[in-house]
């Protein structure tokens, strides 16, 4: 009986050898150690060993079949591996030809801009606000210090829809509307984000623009505040290294007004074509709001300050993203949009 | 605003070069836009004396000169100016003389002649041809007989010099003036300002007697100053002369005028100079003009006046119209020789909405219209009288015309000290602020420990207020000294309301569906009323106009907001870009009654979608077509996204804009929020739109007050579902929407879901027939269904459709 069982071992460990796929494997597996496999009907005549035998030839059966098993399972393995590989070799792919064109629309760039400082002036606790496009000549004008025949209003070219009506040329109005819907409460903390017109078309011009306006009434609020606010909003929308300057400037809304500049986000202050090599780009009018803009606002200027500062959305478009001619911001051609 | 630096150095004594000033005055608060140096690389080009003059021999239009510098040496030179004669003292380029522009003199032959250098014209000295006087205009230079041999032309002709170009802000029109402007920087280096002194002698006669002068308007000729200058020789100006008005940028003309220019720009006075012989009965008169009534002006245009313009006239007609330009008949020319001399001052309103009226804006009205220094109108007629004697050699008639009904008010501030560091954020000492104040010329009448009052200066019509005067100290200590802080107090949220939030949400949801944003102007040409189809009386021809549009393009607020996308397609198709899905979220302005200040008008945020062309072509598919469906996808996506689950869609046949088979109305709690589909192919066609093109527009505000969706979440189903598929065939007319109703009514709670996977017509049915397949998803709460149970429900599902559709199952 030994000698068959080491007989076995021999023929199943070169037929296992010799196999040729796992279908071949599978078969030997049966074959040799199937219940009616050649190594069981071997060991159906274990009955007839005495009982030293039984052990010994007991241990050599169980020695066999685990052989013939490793065998296997290693000859499988094997084949399994180079089935993987075959298989992996063969199913390679151009992964530089493109994916599956999934839908990618683009927000305009002047939206853009609008949702970051919307963003940058909530985390500042701003509310946002907003009014009509076509408004009152009082709200755009003489509550903002502006009354009829003020020389002022010619540097801002209008839009009339009637002799009291006009398309409003800045959202400051907006400021106006909030603080009497306000009704006196404090804080006012508002920007007013909108479309805008004046009668101006050219290379530099639209006739139709975005601004941003900003207003903060409150006791106690300072002009260094102004700066500090901006500071603040400069730096998360042009880069932490961005610092900004303040010039006296005049605004009828205002008193004192300043101009905002910011160093240059193309040279870094050094000096280029885009800020007219001195170092700074202007983009911000501000200012402490003028006692008759409180007043007409139902505020007390003997109680209460204020700030209020506006920009131009499409400047501060053109910068970040280095669009050279503004009229492409209105042309909506999809090769530009699509760059957004 | 432009002014020579060097001028400006007479008043004030400047350690500082143009530049440094430029930074200085910039960061005060007058801005100076550009510094330009006048010499523009002007190298050796020197004053030199013409001895001798012969024709060329082989040019017509060439002399051959001989020139010297020394006086002892001389050149020959090759001149092609007509005017150049021996005797002349003239600007000599020599060789290796550097001229503007980068041109280079060598040594030459011309005509084969030897020309040693080149005799230079106003012009090839660089002088703005704008701004050569008439006598320059045509050949070389020729300077007065007395000037030095050898010297550099750039100083004799003053052009060693810088011009500021200020960019005033409209409250600074006191610098519109150079004294002003030194005035300004005196206080920025604390330094005081020299004002010209006049040293003039008169003659015996009194100006009363030769001339007389009555205001019939005190409110809009509030003073009216004149002097007399006898005798004068009309010539052109100095050289220095004729460049600080170059800088200021005006041209020389002669120089009677070029003083009341010169005046005009040093003391921001502007004045008037008569030919005192001209003025009918020497008498002036400052009155309204009478309806109607004309005059032509020195520029030579007949100017038709009415009621509110003031005039100044003499016995017969008017002579000027006051404050914006004299007029033809009495202007100063070569043969004057007595000069009447009018300074005044007239009312800023009335002058503005003159020189408004007659597009007619001068150095004078610009200066007038902002207020002038009430206070130095004499100084300024007797300033000019002494210049007319000293450059033009007449006699100064004694006494001074000075009719002054309407006295300049005294305009006094007080300022709480305090309240200079509660607005500014800082912590200037009360000394610095009076400091500050005292050097603007700001006069101190009255101090306390807490408050002061200051007299303005009559030539600061900007200051009224405390807040100005916070203003004056603050650029003044300097902004950048002020510090950066954040307000104070409790803090507020920062937040959106809900339309607020949904609009962006629309706009991500919108871009991310694929489709680009644009931006289009609000305003429209009417005729896209007629372009869009809409009738007689329909709501939306009811727009808004603009009164003073750029443009027929640009004249009325659009009440849709499809005719900007729609010229957006048309554009990008224009341009090759034919595949095209856009969307605006804009503003539209209905008119549903007329406009008054109160109610204005009804803007509606509006989201406009178009579709053209179609998808993205890819190596594994090709570009889907947009179709009437791909846009219904597209809204369908955003209402899933804005938790709105009951909208309802209804043909719509009625709307010109879109195709009558192919669009539907968008309803929600019944009410209509907005129209989609196809574009009907009549308006396509009427904005040259190629194809089929797609369009939606939804009304956002009403979208909003109706949709306000809120996710509530079930439970997950603890039992599993069954799916069955059903497919009928029924008449093509029938709604698959009223199917659904039916199937789902009839399926009652057990029925889950009934989702349409398949719509059929063609040969395997009969025509005028659809076949509708639903996957029907069955579902129970607390049981495992079984196939029974199902069968039942199912039959019941198909008898209904049976009995209300004649529905047949399909084979």
């Amino acid at each position: 009986m030994q000698e068959e069982l080491k007989k076995i071992k021999q023929i199943a460990r070169q037929a296992i050898a010799d196999a040729k796929s796992l279908d071949e494997l599978g078969e030997l597996k049966i074959k040799f150690l199937g219940k009616k496999g050649e190594l069981t009907t071997i060991l159906k005549g274990m009955g007839k060993l005495s009982a030293e035998e039984r052990p010994i030839i007991g241990q050599l059966a169980n020695e066999v079949r685990d052989e013939i098993g490793t065998a296997l399972e290693e000859m499988q393995m094997r084949y399994k591996n180079a089935a993987l590989e075959h298989r992996l070799a063969n199913e390679s792919l151009d992964v530089t030809l493109p994916g599956k064109a999934l839908a990618t629309g683009t927000k305009h760039p002047l939206t853009q801009v609008v949702d970051e400082a919307k963003q940058i002036f909530m985390g500042l606790g701003f509310e946002i606000a907003e009014g009509p496009e076509i408004e009152s000549d009082h709200y755009n004008f003489e509550a903002l210090n502006l009354p009829k025949d003020h020389p002022a209003r010619d540097m801002q070219d209008t839009f009339y829809i009637s002799p009291d009506i006009v398309l409003r040329t800045h959202t400051s109005p907006v400021q106006v509307r909030t603080m009497e819907k306000k009704q006196g409460a404090l804080p006012v903390k508002i920007i007013c984000p909108g479309t805008v017109y004046r009668k101006d078309d050219d290379a530099t011009h639209s006739p139709m623009f975005h601004q941003i306006e900003g207003l903060v009434i409150d006791e106690h609020i300072t002009m260094s505040d102004l700066k500090g606010i901006l500071a603040a909003f400069t730096k998360q929308m042009f880069g932490s290294d961005v610092k900004i300057r303040l010039r006296p400037s005049y605004f009828p809304f205002t008193e004192p007004s300043a101009e905002v500049d910011i160093s240059c986000i193309m040279c870094g202050g050094q000096g280029c074509r885009v800020c007219s090599h001195t170092g700074w780009l202007e983009i911000l009018g501000s200012g402490m709001v003028h006692p008759n803009v409180l007043r007409a606002g139902g505020y007390d200027p003997q109680k209460v300050t204020g700030f209020a500062f506006g920009m131009g959305v499409e400047r501060i478009a053109m910068l970040k993203y280095s669009i050279s001619d503004m009229r492409l911001l209105f042309e909506n051609d999809v090769r530009f949009l699509r760059q957004f | 605003m432009q002014i020579s630096f060097n001028w400006l150095k007479e008043y004030i004594d400047l350690e500082l070069n143009a530049y440094e000033l430029q930074e200085l005055m910039t960061k005060a608060g007058v801005t100076v836009e550009h510094v330009q140096a006048t010499n523009k690389g002007i190298e050796k080009v020197v004053t030199a004396k013409v001895l001798e003059k012969m024709k060329h021999p082989n040019a017509e239009k060439l002399s051959i000169c001989q020139v010297t510098t020394d006086g002892q040496t001389t050149m020959q030179v090759v001149c092609g100016a007509p005017n150049v004669a021996a005797g002349q003292t003239v600007a000599f380029a020599l060789p290796g003389a550097h001229l503007p522009d980068g041109i280079k003199i060598k040594k030459a032959k011309l005509r084969g002649v030897e020309s040693n250098g080149m005799i230079c014209s106003s012009k090839e000295l660089g002088i703005d041809p704008e701004k050569i006087p008439p006598e320059q205009k045509e050949g070389i230079v020729i300077l007065p007989d007395d000037t030095p041999l050898g010297v550099s032309i750039t100083e004799i002709m003053g052009l060693d010099d810088y011009i500021l170009e200020l960019d005033l802000t409209p409250n600074r029109s006191d610098c519109l003036s150079v004294l002003n402007v030194a005035r300004e920087i005196g206080a920025l280096i604390n330094k005081p300002v020299k004002i010209p002194a006049i040293n003039s002698s008169e003659n015996e006669e009194d100006i009363h007697n030769l001339a007389q002068v009555s205001i019939k308007d005190s409110q809009l000729c509030h003073r009216y100053c004149a002097k007399m200058v006898k005798g004068v020789a009309i010539k052109p100006s100095p050289f220095w002369l004729q460049h600080r008005l170059q800088c200021a940028g005006v041209r020389p003309i002669n120089n009677i005028v070029d003083i009341t220019n010169y005046i005009l720009m040093e003391l921001g006075q502007p004045l008037h100079a008569f030919d005192y012989h001209e003025i009918a009965g020497h008498k002036i008169t400052v009155r309204r003009a009478e309806e109607n009534e004309t005059i032509v002006t020195l520029d030579n245009v007949k100017r038709s006046l009415t009621n509110d313009m003031l005039l100044i006239c003499d016995d017969k007609r008017p002579v000027a119209i006051a404050g914006v330009m004299g007029g033809e008949n009495t202007e100063v020319t070569e043969q004057t020789t007595d000069v009447f001399i009018e300074a005044a001052y007239f009312q800023p309103t009335s002058v503005r909405k003159t020189s408004t009226r007659l597009g007619l804006r001068s150095e004078a009205s610009i200066r007038f219209e902002k207020g002038i220094n009430m206070e130095t109108v004499t100084y300024a007629v007797n300033r000019a009288a002494a210049l007319m004697q000293e450059l033009g050699g007449g006699e100064i008639v004694g006494g001074i015309i000075d009719e002054y009904p309407t006295p300049h008010q005294i305009v006094t501030v007080d300022l709480e000290l305090a309240k200079v560091n509660q607005v500014l954020g800082t912590n200037i000492k009360n000394e610095e602020i009076k400091d500050i104040l005292l050097r603007l010329n700001f006069e101190l009448l009255q101090e306390s420990d807490t408050t002061i009052t200051v007299k303005v200066p009559p030539y600061r019509p900007d200051v009224s207020i405390a807040e100005d005067l916070i203003e004056e100290v603050a650029r003044l200590y300097g902004y950048d000294a002020i510090p950066d802080t954040l307000p104070f107090g409790p803090s507020s949220q920062g937040r959106l309301t809900a339309g607020q939030r949904i609009r962006d949400q629309i706009i991500n949801k919108m871009a991310g569906l694929g489709l680009h944003e644009v931006v289009n102007y609000s305003f429209i040409n009417k005729n896209n009323d007629d372009k869009l189809g809409y009738a007689a009386d329909d709501i939306r021809r009811q727009s808004v106009a603009i009164l003073n549009p750029l443009s027929e393009e640009q004249s009325h607020m659009r009440t849709s907001i499809l005719p900007g996308l729609f010229h957006t397609m048309l554009n990008n198709i224009n341009r090759r870009n034919e595949n095209l899905a856009l969307f605006e979220l804009g503003k539209i302005f209905l008119l549903q009654h007329e406009l008054d200040t109160k109610t204005l008008a009804n803007e509606r945020w509006t989201l406009g979608i178009v579709l053209h062309g179609k998808n993205a072509t890819t190596w594994q598919q090709a570009g889907v077509e947009y179709d009437f469906y791909y846009l219904k996808g597209l809204i369908e996506a955003l209402l899933v996204d804005l938790k709105i689950d009951d909208a309802r869609y209804i043909p719509c046949r009625d709307n010109s804009i879109y195709h009558p088979g192919r669009a539907a109305y968008l309803v929600i709690d019944d009410i209509s929020v907005g129209v989609f589909g196809e574009v009907h192919p009549q308006i396509a066609d009427n904005y040259g739109l190629k194809g089929r093109s797609y369009a939606a527009e939804i009304d956002v505000d009403l979208l909003i007050e109706h949709g306000a969706g809120r996710i509530q979440a079930s439970l997950l189903p603890k039992f599993p579902s069954v799916t069955r598929d059903l497919a009928i065939v029924v008449d093509e007319k029938i709604a698959s929407h009223d199917l659904k109703i039916c199937v789902k009514k009839a399926g009652g709670a057990l029925l889950n879901d009934a989702a349409i996977f398949d719509v059929y017509q063609g040969d395997q049915i009969a025509a005028g027939k659809k076949s509708i397949a639903f996957s029907l998803l069955f579902q129970a709460d607390d049981r495992t269904l079984t196939d029974e149970e199902i069968n039942v429900v199912y039959n019941q599902i198909y008898a209904a459709l049976q009995k209300d559709y004649q529905a047949e199952l399909r084979a």
